[in-house]
């Protein structure tokens, strides 16, 4: 049989990267991590992770050229996964990083969960998600985050989740999955968020010669 | 809806061995580390931590081989602490698996090792361990692994912990560790009392019956050792006790 073709995941220089191979490896996936903009570019499959700030992913994304191909990407329904940080990049900015611009693939602005008693931030653990019935599914999700966007923005599959309000916690749209909580994590959940993802884009094409 | 309460079982490392003890001593074999994680993952367990009591230097090349073998099976969340004295040592756990990395001592002795952690890999990374002791008035907190009296006060450190940078803390008091006695919930309350932060209970777990009154003192999360690993109490159970206490878990 022909392997399947390495997903690529985007070096962003950010944590826990090795999660998210292994999470590709448990689905019987190769990951292939690199910052190269030419294998990102013409990749079958990408996911883009991220644990860190805005200002530095999108910084880390600028350094290593990716900025315009992975808008194009987007734009043109090339698979792609971004997890966490990996899916605020894609909006236009985040409180987190004042003057850091985001790709603009969707509008949105990221905020800081508000200051309230009792409400805990950054938002640490499994929280509930609710899907909108055509992408993302129903279940709990493991989330670490302390922004998080509050509108839909137009032209995207959206989940929902709440942490003092409802947030987005997913974005789908074609080939492109943008989800605020970590798959790589999330149990059975995760993976299945993660498969199908791949089952429904191209990645499941064969490695060509 | 709101985050879920969380059942964390804890992994006290020594020469690639899970061991248990009582107030950080009379340590004693308990299994293999990728079996026992991957079990409680199976069972339900919300996260993992990892902690490398005797964390010495010859150890860690043993431990970041091990850090591979449990990312390899664990589809929950990796804490691990023990030795982790700089943003290398972070960078390298981190590298080799873990999703989160608390500090202690290393915190104690050097507070802007928090910031520096917070900033290069987020507070969502930065997990401050802060290991307690009752006194005539209020709480100390303990270094090196419980052997020294850091000379600082609970309230204060968790408040100064926050605003440094970290995203959770993970609260032992190290005079219930290993006893049954339950969970100290006066130091929960005066941790909770000073910082908004995530609070991971820890030390003193007998059974179910002492999880919901961490949670109901300021905790979010409840970690425990000897309870799961003598078999005592599954996850499972721990789960519905939760639960019928009215808390939310996922499923």
């Amino acid at each position: 049989m022909t392997p399947l073709a390495d997903v690529v995941v985007v070096e962003t220089g950010t944590a826990n990267v090795a999660s998210v191979v292994a999470a590709l490896a448990r689905l019987g996936r190769r990951a292939l991590l690199t910052r190269d903009a030419e294998v990102v570019r013409t990749a079958d499959c990408v996911v883009v992770p991220g644990v860190g700030t805005f200002g530095a992913a999108v910084a880390s994304i600028d350094a290593a050229k990716l900025r315009r191909v992975l808008s194009e990407r987007v734009a043109r329904d090339q698979a792609l996964f971004g997890i966490c940080l990996g899916m605020q990049v894609f909006g236009d900015a985040s409180e987190e990083s004042p003057g850091a611009t985001g790709l603009g693939a969707y509008r949105g602005v990221f905020r800081r969960f508000p200051q309230r008693p009792l409400l805990r931030v950054p938002q640490f653990g499994w929280n509930r998600i609710e899907g909108d019935g055509q992408g993302i599914d129903d279940g709990y999700a493991y989330f670490a985050n302390s922004y998080r966007l509050e509108e839909a923005p137009a032209g995207w599959s959206v989940a929902w989740a709440d942490h003092g309000g409802p947030f987005v916690a997913a974005l789908e749209r074609g080939a492109t999955t943008l989800c605020q909580f970590h798959p790589e994590v999330s149990g059975t959940y995760g993976a299945t968020c993660l498969q199908r993802w791949l089952e429904r884009s191209r990645c499941l094409s064969e490695v060509t010669a | 809806m709101s985050l879920c309460v969380r059942i964390i079982p804890c992994l006290d490392m020594k020469g690639g061995r899970v061991v248990k003890g009582v107030r950080f001593g009379a340590l004693r074999d308990v299994g293999d580390p990728v079996e026992l994680a991957a079990r409680y993952a199976q069972e339900g367990a919300d996260e993992i931590v990892v902690l490398d009591v005797t964390a010495t230097l010859e150890e860690r090349g043993h431990r970041l081989d091990l850090l591979r073998r449990l990312r390899r099976v664990l589809d929950v969340p990796l804490t691990i602490g023990g030795g982790i004295a700089s943003v290398d040592d972070a960078l390298q756990v981190l590298a080799a698996g873990a999703d989160k990395v608390a500090i202690n001592s290393a915190a104690l002795a050097t507070p802007a090792l928090i910031d520096s952690m917070a900033e290069r890999f987020g507070a969502q990374c930065t997990v401050v361990a802060i290991d307690v002791s009752r006194q005539s008035q209020g709480f100390a907190v303990l270094s090196r692994a419980a052997t020294c009296d850091s000379g600082r006060e609970l309230g204060a450190w968790a408040a100064e912990v926050e605003a440094r940078g970290a995203g959770e803390l993970l609260l032992t008091s190290f005079d219930r560790d290993g006893t049954g006695q339950g969970f100290d919930l006066e130091a929960i309350a005066v941790a909770r009392a000073h910082t908004t932060l995530p609070i991971i209970a820890s030390g003193g777990a007998k059974d179910e019956g002492d999880l919901a009154p961490a949670i109901a003192a300021g905790a979010d999360a409840v970690l425990a050792a000897g309870m799961f690993h003598s078999g005592r109490v599954t996850i499972d159970s721990a789960r519905r006790a939760l639960i019928q206490a009215g808390l939310e878990l996922r499923t």
